[in-house]
């Protein structure tokens, strides 16, 4: 277990890197600097410009300082800001991870209940009804839910401001948009794996013991069936990172994702690295720590690992 | 279902005129069988139907309609419904209708074109890498979990934003995001196929690798594919929808649904018919085509149908 953790810790390593290092090249190697869209400025400006930013030396010597600067911790200046990208990652970063966690607990307590719900009750008016309604929240993606939601519950009934992060009740809309989609699927998903663990041997046993049905679907089946879900973390992850570009340009919403899609419009180069690498990072500690529940969660995988 | 044709023992001394093949195959063929199934299911029915009105819709819509997606009528810009414009002009006045029209032919057009795109390629791969096997299979699955492991909604705005839009780039963006799960399943089903007999028997009567690939190995695989295929141009147009709401996507004036959408999600304040139609249409269409690609799986595979 612990030689499977450290090799997998090596890999996102190496993951992080690769996706660090493609970022940086490829945003360098496109025509156009983040000064040539600018008013049009004399050439020894721009040279000057570019030598304080230490754009004019050779590629390679320059993605060599990036990452003797990022292991010292600084992640660069910005050209459109004042601020430096750690001082903008600072600030942006808090208020995704919040919008983000709102997310995914909306998803996993909406989510989760239906799926064992339906699959406690398949085939019958509740199972046909919430996975109907599992496959309308999978077709609205976040750019067609949010402004739905911005004009029912913030233009029609006014409950709610249409954009902006200030107080409280401005957490629920964006949250609501990002969320949905993944209780969808996580209804879906956990629904799948329930049903799938429910046809086994193991579980006719139990019934034909005499276990209440309540007890087979909460403590026999439900560690088994949530296997599917757990595996589904990592991508639904991914998902709301992503879903919060569009969530965050909707809402108004101060994070780090609409500063990751107007850095990548303004070539901002070390914001979009600064950023990117945060989403990197982010994804593939997710990614690990749903291998490693995995694993715990399944004693077979244990066993091939161990072989 | 059409029963099987049983040939008890008496019927067999009968002469050979009964038991022509041709009949045989025409009373069981795979799509034929399939066919059957897909009419009995009314909402797969009902999506088929929705999906061939969307395309008529898109495709013929724009010739019929007295304006061209550019007119531009600055007198009239932003207005209601009327019996002009009978979803209202957008921002220039342009009539909004014909706008949704054109922009649906972009949202299937890419939707269909960067499928078949991404079908290829992941055909291909998964076959050649499944049908080789040994080290060059290792090889090359090992890039495919690598592709998987970088965060490609990143990827797909950085490119979108270096490189000079076109529909193009689109098409080669979304194609190579998506081919990756069509790898994986196919090379699963060739490594299931090339095992079986007539396989073997094609290797032994000197066929190329090149020609068992293309003529016995995937035509076997095509059920799953097309299924595959069908769930695999909603996402795709869900992704294009989503670049074109960030700006990323086709180049103005050319309308998709993604850019509509994102105009109307501007205006919801004032006109919230800009984004409830083209939300509707979209919506619509993605809910048709899943429904239709979960009612194709069902058809060419009863055994994977829902429990």
């Amino acid at each position: 277990m612990f030689k499977f953790i450290l090799f997998r810790l090596f890999q996102s390593v190496v993951v992080v890197f690769a996706i660090l290092t493609l970022t940086f090249f490829m945003v360098r190697l496109t025509p156009g600097g983040p000064f040539s869209a600018e008013r049009r400025m004399p050439a020894y400006i721009l040279e000057r410009i570019n030598a304080y930013y230490g754009l004019d030396q050779p590629l390679f010597k320059q993605f060599g300082n990036y990452l003797g600067n990022l292991l010292r911790g600084d992640l660069g200046p910005t050209f459109t800001e004042t601020r430096t990208v750690n001082e903008i990652i600072a600030a942006t970063f808090p208020v995704s991870a919040e919008l983000g966690l709102w997310a995914l607990l909306i998803a996993l307590i909406l989510g989760l209940p239906v799926g064992i719900l339906a699959a406690a009750k398949r085939n019958s008016v509740i199972d046909y009804g919430t996975m109907s309604a599992a496959m309308v929240g999978i077709c609205l993606p976040t750019f067609v839910m949010g402004p739905i939601l911005a004009l029912i519950f913030g233009v029609w009934l006014r409950w709610f401001n249409v954009s902006g992060w200030f107080t409280a009740a401005d957490r629920v809309l964006p949250a609501l948009t990002l969320g949905l989609v993944y209780a969808a699927y996580f209804a879906r998903i956990t629904r799948g794996g329930m049903l799938e663990i429910l046809n086994q041997d193991f579980i006719r046993t139990a019934e034909a013991k005499g276990v209440s049905s309540r007890n087979i679907l909460l403590k026999h089946a439900l560690k088994g069936g949530l296997l599917p879900m757990v595996s589904f973390m990592g991508p639904a992850i991914a998902g709301i990172i992503s879903g919060s570009f569009v969530v965050e340009t909707i809402f108004q919403v101060p994070g780090i994702g609409r500063q990751f899609v107007s850095a990548a419009f303004d070539r901002d180069y070390f914001l979009v690295q600064g950023t990117v690498l945060v989403y990197a990072i982010l994804i593939t500690l997710a990614n690990l720590g749903v291998d490693i529940i995995q694993v715990m969660l399944n004693p077979r995988l244990r066993f091939e690992d161990s072989q | 279902m059409i029963p099987p044709i049983q040939v008890s023992a008496s019927e067999s001394r009968l002469p050979v005129v009964n038991l022509d093949p041709a009949q045989l195959e025409e009373g069981s063929s795979l799509w034929a069988d399939a066919w059957h199934r897909l009419k009995k299911n009314r909402l797969a029915l009902l999506s088929f139907w929705i999906v061939v009105f969307m395309g008529v819709f898109c495709f013929v819509g724009p010739f019929l309609s007295p304006y061209s997606y550019i007119d531009q009528d600055l007198m009239r810009t932003l207005e209601s419904p009327s019996w002009a414009h009978p979803f209202g002009t957008d921002d220039l006045g342009r009539d909004q209708l014909t706008r949704l029209m054109v922009g649906g032919r972009v949202s299937l057009g890419v939707g269909i074109i960067a499928t078949v795109v991404s079908l290829m390629i992941g055909v291909v791969f998964g076959a050649v890498a499944a049908y080789l096997g040994g080290k060059i299979d290792n090889a090359m699955m090992r890039f495919v979990d690598v592709l998987y492991a970088l965060p490609f909604t990143i990827f797909v705005i950085l490119l979108m934003t270096i490189f000079e839009r076109s529909i193009l780039l689109l098409f080669v963006v979304i194609g190579a995001v998506e081919w990756l799960t069509m790898a994986r399943i196919v090379r699963g089903q060739v490594q299931a196929l090339r095992r079986q007999e007539f396989v073997e028997a094609a290797i032994s009567l000197g066929l190329s690798t090149r020609r068992i690939l293309l003529r016995h190995i995937i035509p076997n695989v095509l059920g799953v594919v097309v299924v595959f295929a069908t769930l695999t141009v909603p996402a795709v147009i869900l992704l294009e929808s989503f670049l074109s709401f960030l700006g990323l996507g086709v180049q103005a004036p050319l309308p998709s649904w993604g850019s509509l959408i994102k105009l109307g999600s501007d205006n919801i304040q004032q006109f919230p018919h800009l984004l409830i139609v083209p939300s509707f249409f979209f919506s619509l269409t993605l809910f048709a085509l899943n429904f239709l690609g979960d009612g194709l799986r069902d058809a060419l595979d009863p055994k994977s149908s829902r429990d």
